[in-house]
């Protein structure tokens, strides 16, 4: 039995069996084989066992993201059979008696090369395919495990650490934890834990090498310690917690279908923040009055290319409809900084938070981002869509924005598309928008405030800096200050105003957002009845 | 043997997706389908040689389609980039 500490993300407790996510930083040797037949027969089976993952992966993305969107993995497989990628790499076996996953390693970069050479930026990016399936090639030579999730049981998945792009790749059903040695409580992985009620741990100190898949352990979200192969003792103290917490949660379930409403009448908004149409389960689950925040870059991110106008349409339009005439605030594309996109192009940046992000791109890119006011534009005619832009600094930035809606209206009324314009807000997450919030207030139709940003660039603390996690204060008075300000200032043009950074979820500052006159509070969806039951036994 | 001239229309071109297509298309005949541009040409069963051509849209690829299925390949192949592409 060893026992290990962490930053808890989300209180609860889970006990099951763990799966061990590495990152593919093995390095492929070179050696002579002698047995030449043996290796084609080698590479034969891999490339089988390669085909079925991508089967699956496929299906997989056809349920969850769409045809279109799933279509690259069938590419990755047809590039399998490709003629002139094989026989390379049986040559070389051949002629060079080396051994396979060498081969193919050597094969998989002249062919990424020559993608990369080509003078068309959609066909250098093509090199990421190839590259990525040799490597998964490699992998499966090596009898390295393909990290999807979809063939294991549930389990408590444990990580050096997780990029967004691995977490949309997993199988939410199937994952009862997250333990990461790196990342902060507020990576990507820890929003994701909060979003699925399930326990996570961040700064885990954990040696991945000496842990093998289904050892089993309990992770503790209230003590922020995971316990791994728990004797009998931890084990039955464990069921007991559990069992505990589950009846907590159906006592909070009561409270569905009532009002967030204080004891002297004083009412508040509580919605869900959401990274894709398939968190809405959670959201509808929780009894969430709207979504605050869905955040769209998730269509973007884990693909290899821009998803079109029409697969944004269905999915703003899914989000639409299933919400049923509730408040349904979409974020436009909010990437760069720690959430990087490969097919963007981005570049390597010194300083990424204060680079090239978010509106930046979209009013440097116009037609990335007309593409998506053109969806959101269309999918507004289904339910109660709001617009919101996120990382604003001036008005001039409102006004470029404004002037591109006006042209996006003009395509899309000459084309005869049904569309409506929705409700337009902008995030305030840098002191600038906080200083000018009186302004800002004017030009549009509501302000969300992000604390999370909004900390990072007032204290001068790197999010992902799991060092800083010491200094990072989210109560500080300085943020607290703005938050007043930011509704002070909405309220006198009679706009409303909400929180949606990891803040609104803080149960330590419910009671004083409420003080403040903070209209609405996005929140993850696990956290929604919780609040309801804080503000409703509150007397302010 | 059968040969056609198209015109590609796709907005960028004989990418990923309708490359991995056209190749499901291509191996279901006897035929040899050839795809060339310029003085590059790839046998259309094979994906990568496909995408490496690096077609955009607007250029004109000429395709060429022999073998003892030849007629009905040609029919299908050319409905293939009339819609695909």
């Amino acid at each position: 039995m060893q026992c290990f500490e962490g930053k808890s993300v989300y209180k609860g407790i889970v006990m099951g069996p763990i799966t061990v996510w590495k990152k593919n930083d093995y390095k492929v040797k070179r050696h002579r084989v002698d047995n030449v037949t043996q290796e084609f027969a080698r590479l034969k089976k891999a490339i089988e066992c390669s085909k079925e993952q991508l089967q699956r992966l496929y299906d997989k993305a056809v349920l969850e993201v769409g045809e279109t969107s799933a279509a690259i993995f069938e590419v990755h497989r047809m590039m399998l059979e490709d003629e002139d990628y094989l026989d390379a790499v049986q040559n070389m076996i051949q002629t060079e008696q080396i051994n396979a996953e060498f081969a193919v390693a050597m094969t998989g970069d002249n062919f990424a090369k020559m993608f990369a050479e080509m003078d068309d930026d959609y066909m250098k990016a093509r090199a990421a395919d190839v590259k990525d399936i040799s490597e998964r090639l490699v992998r499966n030579l090596c009898g390295l495990e393909d990290f999807d999730l979809n063939t294991s049981d549930m389990s408590i998945v444990v990580a050096d650490d997780l990029t967004p792009s691995e977490t949309v790749r997993m199988d939410k059903n199937k994952i009862l934890a997250f333990v990461t040695v790196h990342g902060s409580t507020n990576s990507h992985t820890a929003i994701l834990a909060r979003m699925m009620n399930i326990p996570a741990l961040v700064g885990v100190e954990l040696d991945l090498d000496t842990l093998q898949n289904g050892m089993t352990a309990i992770v503790d979200g209230f003590e922020g310690k995971i316990v791994l192969e728990p004797d009998d003792v931890m084990k039955n103290n464990a069921i007991t917690k559990i069992s505990e917490e589950k009846n907590k949660l159906q006592l909070l379930q009561e409270l569905k279908g009532e009002e967030n409403v204080t004891k002297s009448g004083r009412r508040i908004d509580i919605y869900a923040n959401i990274g894709s149409v398939i968190d809405i389960g959670y959201v509808l689950e929780n009894d969430a009055g709207g979504i605050g925040l869905f955040r769209s870059e998730f269509l973007y991110l884990g693909r290899n290319d821009f998803p079109t106008e029409e697969e944004q349409y269905q999915a703003y339009k899914q989000a639409a409809q299933m919400m049923a005439g509730k408040k349904v605030v979409i974020r436009t594309l909010d990437v760069g900084a720690d959430k990087q996109v490969e097919y963007f192009n981005l570049g390597k940046e010194e300083n990424p938070a204060l680079g090239y992000r978010a509106i930046r791109i979209c009013l440097k890119q116009p037609d990335i981002f007309k593409a998506q006011l053109r969806a959101l534009f269309r999918a507004a005619v289904y339910g109660n869509v709001s617009v919101m832009y996120p990382m604003i600094t001036s008005k001039e930035e409102v006004k470029q924005i404004y002037s591109i809606v006006e042209e996006v209206k003009e395509e899309l009324n000459n084309q005869e598309i049904p569309y409506k314009v929705p409700e337009q807000g902008i995030m305030i997450e840098t002191p600038a928008a906080v200083m000018i919030s009186d302004e800002l207030a004017e030009m549009v139709d509501f302000l969300s405030i992000g604390t999370n940003d909004l900390t990072q660039y007032t204290l001068a603390i790197d999010r992902q800096n799991e060092k800083l996690d010491d200094f990072y204060n989210p109560h500080h008075k300085a943020i607290l200050k703005m938050i007043q300000m930011v509704v002070d200032n909405a309220h006198k043009c009679g706009k409303w105003v909400g929180i949606c950074g990891e803040l609104g979820a803080d149960v330590e500052l419910t009671e004083e957002f409420v003080r403040m006159g903070v209209d609405e509070l996005s929140v993850a969806p696990s956290m929604i009845l919780r609040l309801r039951k804080l503000v409703r036994d509150m007397k302010v | 043997m059968k040969t056609f001239s198209y015109t590609i229309t796709d907005e960028i071109g004989i990418h990923a997706r309708p490359a991995g297509l056209l190749v499901k298309e291509a191996k279901k005949y006897n035929s040899i389908i050839t795809v060339s541009v310029g003085d590059k040409q790839a046998d259309a069963t094979k994906l990568m040689a496909l995408m490496s051509l690096g077609v955009k849209n607007g250029q004109t690829v000429e395709v060429s389609v022999e073998g003892d299925d030849e007629s009905i390949a040609f029919d299908n192949v050319m409905n293939f980039f009339r819609e695909n592409l």
